[in-house]
């Protein structure tokens, strides 16, 4: 299981430096390989080059939003069956509800603690 | 230091930004120039703030970003109006908003009442939005499913649950591999798969869902536990959960059975199959394939298609520009060795000098361009002043700002803050008038503030002006009188009047306000500008406005100068403030009244001060005829005429405080160091030009 | 410096001056370090006492005549004075004085207020006294010695 970790690659995409890092620290002490992106155009772009084995994404994102990335995400072959996490403040249902319309596999809600957002990735990692 | 400590300097570094972000589109919005884009940016910037806050437990800051975000995301879809009073709500928000995050920040407290007034008021946009922080930081906090709650009934020695996926929890990228691995990790399972819907392979269609299982789980884990595994795909298959019997050898899944068999058309083709399950940890086939193995390390890893940029700890740049500061001494101290030790001008030691110098020049360059930033953000924090001044004295203006990209040394930047505020506040407070009174005068009934900055031959220049009403020269001279600040009989020109305001102690507002009049007057304004080696003037036009221009170095740390000798002192002068420097003829020179004298230059006649004296280094006046005399020029263009024994140099000096250690001296602008180690003073010219101008005018001052 | 309140048994280290035949103290935990003189930049509009700036290590340090601000003759200017720089709140100033004599350590609760017989000058610089073999020596309050801020002026 630990070598599987090590060799994992985690993008996450989501416009705030903050979260960004927050992710980064958390994924990367757990031993994943993270690759960032700044927003849905640009996690796109990440995504293709960088081949992640799964993706966290937040909802509201300038460019391309995390519903318009996921959609995107879904139609490419390569990533049909990728495990796509969203990241939402909104415990709301509608907004969950429209993140597993587009293909989301499932969800982180923020505030999020290391250790609970490591078992949500463990839960849909391969 | 600490990474999670870290990300908290990069929160608040955001917070910034998105403040800005925030503030600068509901202005937009204001002013009916956002587009769709605008309102969305907005949301997600409050919406980001509200993220990172509960990531570090700022719950007051979560609580009022939500019911804030709420609110904007009203006007986002189109349920809510950008009337006037819902954007005066909004930015008032904004400005709340920023408060929050200083308090979070440790630098500021906000008042119960004032927030829980805007939030009352923003609530009353937003019908009544949920309430978020609790349950959020609830779920923050622990995990408490996972945790052993034990079973109000006697327990149970396992679960069997029964488990058909549709064809969308595929689609989703879920897998039941994963879920029976996580399942599991909570005790033994004895899995059964059910294939018995697999179509014949020409019928397969690689999305669909043919499989059903049935595992029987061996845990002490509870029931939600259990569910917890299936959180994600629980609308997307058919799944019961029923408490396994004493038993679990049973052979017949009869809660599940039912429905099952509705489902299954032959319940005999149900073929119990054996999981390996270390097996479930192999990728399924179709990820595994499109992976491809060899990654590109080419691509950056980090944000590199957005901005080419590095944060630095700006104590770093800091310590690089003293560090600058004190080569460019060194430097100075070396080659002044080099030329006491006599070596011919030729030799090389001079070449391989002038190279370092060369280099040192460019160092200094690169680290004040490092340290450069745009007005911007200082521009923006004075929409915030409008606003507040605007409210306040009930009158109405639009900030207009120019040249926000215009860039100036940060230890300018940081002190220009205050000043800047100040002016704008007067501007709005003072300058404007009242929209009845703009109405009866013809004009629009919002004012106009400008804001506008631009590089001007090596100094910025900062230009705060109103459309209101000018000044009143009739008041600020009865005010002088009534002041002591000039003799009754003064004849003053315009600009002179207008200058008087920039006198200590001078006030006009009839009644002090509370927002213009707290006990700063524009000669704290003018000294603290002076004290940045800047100046300040004002133009005014009656009836159409003012305007307070600023020009200021750019740049703390170093300036060009001349390096003179006046009464065994060496002194500088900087040297943007000179025009030219010449030997007086005679004839030139002529004497006005007791003590003073003024050379014709060039048919103007400019008045010669004599340094000398002037600063006490002697008491007796010097001739003009046996020194040098430089022609400098300060504030609005005024000039006076320097007198100095000789010419020593011209070069770059480091500008060094004298109020770190000592405190403001009259007539000297900062202090350097020069190339023996020794302190020289920096001459302040405006001090010494606006000093001519008024002896020159003997009646001007009653108290000289 | 809380000397007063400082508790029974306590010890601080001083520096000791001679000024015009009297000797004075400065608490060792304002001193900063103590260097020869070298010439200084005269600066205008300046009360006497202020004997101009010299660099210190890059820093601008106003240099004060202690003998003059306490009321003394100035000192006389030769290349043995001895500048002690102290740190006065924020700020550094060099105190330029004939010589240091000694570095002692002294019981706080020896420390007596002035004598009233002292003049006003004395009273406003000289926060106590201690005995010391025989002699007595003042102890100099530092934050009056420099001359306010400009901003500062009652």
């Amino acid at each position: 299981m630990s070598m599987k970790t090590m060799s994992m690659t985690i993008l996450t995409v989501d416009d705030s430096r903050t979260m960004r890092d927050m992710l980064n620290l958390a994924l990367s002490e757990a031993g994943y390989q993270v690759v960032q992106a700044t927003d849905g155009a640009h996690g796109l772009e990440v995504l293709r080059a960088e081949k992640p084995d799964i993706v966290i994404t937040d909802i509201n994102m300038p460019r391309l939003d995390g519903f318009g990335f996921i959609e995107a995400v879904r139609q490419d072959p390569v990533f049909r069956r990728i495990p796509i996490l969203v990241l939402t403040t909104e415990s709301a249902p509608d907004k969950k509800e429209r993140a597993r319309q587009a293909g989301a596999t499932g969800w982180i809600v923020k505030p999020f603690n290391a250790e609970k957002l490591v078992s949500v990735v463990r839960r849909v990692a391969a | 230091m600490d990474p999670m400590e870290t990300i908290r300097q990069t929160f608040f570094q955001e917070c910034e930004e998105q403040l800005n972000e925030t503030e600068t589109g509901l202005l937009a919005l204001e002013i009916g120039e956002a587009d769709s884009e605008t309102v969305n940016a907005v949301f997600r910037a409050v919406h980001s703030i509200k993220g990172g806050a509960g990531a570090f437990k700022y719950e007051r800051l979560v609580r009022f970003a939500h019911v804030f975000e709420t609110a904007l995301d009203g006007l986002r879809n189109g349920a809510l109006e950008a009337s006037p009073a819902v954007m005066k709500t909004m930015l008032r928000s904004a400005d709340l908003l920023a408060d929050l995050v200083r308090e979070a920040r440790g630098d500021a407290t906000v008042e119960d009442e004032r927030l829980e007034t805007l939030r009352g008021a923003l609530a009353g946009l937003a019908e009544a939005p949920s309430e978020p922080a609790t349950q959020e930081a609830d779920a923050f906090a622990f995990q408490p499913l996972t945790l052993c709650l034990d079973d109000l009934g006697p327990p149970a020695p396992g679960w069997r649950i029964f488990f058909r996926p549709t064809a969308d929890l595929y689609r989703r990228g879920n897998e039941p591999a994963r879920i029976l691995r996580e399942l599991a990790e909570l005790g033994d399972l004895d899995v059964a798969c059910d294939a018995s819907a697999l179509p014949l392979l020409d019928a397969f269609d690689p999305g669909g869902a043919y499989l059903a299982w049935t595992i029987d789980l061996t845990t002490s884990a509870p029931r939600e536990r259990v569910e917890e595994a299936f959180d994600f795909v629980v609308d997307d298959c058919d799944l019961r959960i029923a408490p396994l019997a004493a038993a679990p050898e049973s052979e017949t899944p009869e809660s599940e059975t039912p429905e099952a068999e509705t489902q299954n058309a032959d319940p005999f083709a149900f073929t119990p199959l054996s999981i390996d399950l270390p097996a479930i940890d192999a990728p399924p086939a179709p990820e595994a394939s499109a992976r491809a193995p060899a990654r590109k390390p080419e691509i950056s890893r980090t944000e590199a298609p957005v901005s080419q940029t590095i944060r630095v700890d700006l104590e770093r740049v800091d310590r690089l520009a003293n560090l600058v500061g004190e080569l460019v001494i060194n430097q100075a101290m070396l080659s002044q060795s080099i030329v006491e030790a006599g070596l011919p001008r030729a030799s090389k030691a001079f070449d391989d000098l002038s190279a370092l110098e060369q280099l040192t020049r460019e160092i200094q360059d690169g680290i004040m361009a490092i340290r450069a930033q745009p007005v911007k953000p200082l521009f923006q924090r004075m929409t915030r002043i409008v606003r507040e001044v605007a409210d306040a004295t009930g009158k109405m203006v639009r900030l207009k700002t120019e040249g926000e990209a215009t860039e100036v040394d940060r230890t300018v930047f940081e002190k220009l803050a205050d000043p800047l505020t100040h002016l704008v506040r007067n501007a709005v407070d003072h300058g404007l008038e009242t929209p009845g009174d703009r109405a009866a005068a013809g004009k629009p009934e919002h004012g106009e503030v400008r804001l506008s900055a631009a590089h001007r031959s090596g100094r910025i220049v900062i230009d705060v002006s109103d459309d209101g009403k000018g000044i009143d020269r009739a008041r600020v001279k009865a005010k002088a009188i009534e002041q002591d600040l000039i003799a009754p009989d003064a004849q003053l020109s315009n600009a002179e009047i207008d200058n008087l305001l920039f006198l200590p102690g001078f006030s006009t507002a009839a009644a002090v306000s509370d927002i213009s009049g707290r006990g700063v007057g524009m000669d704290v304004v003018k000294s603290s500008i002076q004290s940045l080696g800047g100046r300040i003037s004002v133009s005014s036009r009656p009836g159409l406005g003012a305007t307070f221009s600023l020009s200021l170095p750019l740049t703390l740390a170093v300036l060009d100068g001349m390096v003179v000798k006046v009464a065994d002192q060496t002194l500088v002068t900087p040297l943007t403030t000179i025009v030219e420097t010449l030997r007086p003829k005679a004839k030139d020179v002529h004497r006005l009244g007791v003590d003073q004298r003024v050379l014709a230059d060039r048919g103007a006649f400019v008045p010669l001060i004599d340094i000398g004296r002037e600063m006490g280094f002697r008491f007796t006046p010097a001739d003009p005829q046996s020194g040098v005399v430089i022609i400098v020029e300060g504030d609005g263009g005024a000039r006076c005429a320097l007198m100095v024994d000789s010419i020593l140099d011209q070069r770059q000096v480091v500008i060094k405080s004298l109020e770190t250690n000592y405190q403001q001296v009259q007539g000297v602008a900062a202090a350097t160091i020069l190339g023996d180690g020794r302190v020289a003073l920096i001459l302040d010219v405006d001090r010494f030009v606006a000093g001519a101008a008024a002896c020159s005018q003997p009646p001007l001052a009653a108290v000289s | 410096m809380p000397i007063t309140d400082a508790s029974a048994g306590a010890s601080r280290e001083f520096i000791v001056l001679r000024l015009d035949a009297m000797d004075f103290a400065i608490d060792i935990m304002a001193v900063r370090e103590i260097r020869g003189w070298t010439p200084a930049t005269a600066l205008p509009h300046a009360p006497s006492f202020v004997r101009g700036v010299i660099n210190l290590r890059g820093a601008v340090l106003p240099i004060i005549d202690l003998a003059e601000r306490l009321g003394f003759a100035p000192i006389e200017l030769t290349a043995r004075r001895v500048v002690i720089v102290v740190q006065i709140g924020g700020r550094l100033v060099g105190l330029l004085v004939d010589a240091v004599s000694d570095i002692l350590s002294q019981p706080l609760e020896t420390i007596q207020p002035i004598p009233d017989v002292a003049s006003e000058a004395v009273k406003l610089y000289v926060q106590g006294v201690f005995a010391f073999d025989d002699r007595m020596i003042g102890l100099i309050r530092l934050d009056h010695l420099a001359p306010p801020a400009l901003g500062e002026a009652a």
